[in-house]
């Protein structure tokens, strides 16, 4: 059982790495870049679109060959409830506020942190509002 | 590098790759055993990725400062309460979600892209 957690943990560090670089390389931890890409009745950049339908052009195929019948039918059942559409409203209103979603702000976090403090730390007590509003879900 | 990422991911954990719900299982799941901070090791290695990438090219660019911190905050918030009630972000929802065809996250992709548009859109586009 032990090995099976360190492998888990080196996985998850050489995936998060991926990511991260992922991210850099793409501009995605650029919050100007985001909040242009968004910016579609205005000065719009649709550079960005590349990245997320890079990652779509691997993780569709990917996932379709991956997932097993059980969890394709799990996936289905999902229901579309009134908590996933106000807590996704609510995500792209903040997202579109500073241009950080959580990924991209933590991973450029460590160059500029007294920046990103301002972002992270109100995201993290977000998160604790949410559980005492909502429950644990 | 992205999707590549989040597939290799599941294959080998059976994990959904989302940033969101990683920072989520890190404050609110009880951590039994050593290995349920793998979270907390995905976070270390997005950093990681970004210093690497940043030892061989110029970010500068991309690294905004003095940003209005009221905004700055109140983003956090709203980044911090709608993931936590919509169960995902972009990592989550946009492109593991999606790449699973869940309708969920579809939806949640398509709600969340149209208020951050608005969003920006009220804003007055990038100043």
């Amino acid at each position: 059982m032990k090995k099976t957690a360190i492998t888990k943990m080196i996985i998850a560090l050489i995936c998060g790495t991926l990511f991260g670089f992922g991210l850099s390389m793409s501009q995605m931890i650029n919050p100007d870049k985001v909040q242009g890409f968004l910016d579609i009745f205005g000065d719009w950049d649709p550079t960005l679109a590349w990245v997320m339908g890079g990652a779509l052009l691997v993780s569709v195929p990917g996932f379709s060959l991956l997932l097993t019948k059980e969890e394709r039918a799990q996936i289905k059942q999902g229901d579309i409830d009134t908590k996933l559409i106000t807590g996704s409203a609510l995500f792209g209103i903040g997202w579109g506020l500073s241009g950080y979603c959580p990924g991209p702000a933590i991973s450029v976090s460590p160059l500029i942190i007294t920046e990103l403090m301002w972002f992270l730390v109100p995201l993290v007590i977000g998160m604790i509002v949410a559980r005492l509003m909502v429950g644990k879900n | 590098m992205i999707g590549v990422s989040s597939i290799v991911f599941f294959i080998s954990m059976r994990k959904i790759a989302g940033i969101s719900g990683m920072v989520k299982r890190l404050i609110t799941s009880s951590k039994s055993s050593i290995g349920d901070w793998w979270p907390l090791l995905f976070l270390i290695g997005l950093m990681l990725g970004t210093l690497i990438y940043s030892a061989f090219y110029n970010v500068e660019p991309a690294l905004r400062q003095g940003y209005p911190k009221e905004l700055l905050v109140a983003s956090g918030l709203l980044v911090g309460i709608g993931t936590y009630i919509g169960n995902g972000c972009t990592s989550g929802h946009g492109v593991c979600g999606i790449g699973r065809l869940s309708k969920r996250s579809i939806v949640a992709t398509i709600i969340f892209m149209a208020t951050a548009v608005i969003t920006v859109a009220i804003m007055g586009g990038v100043s």
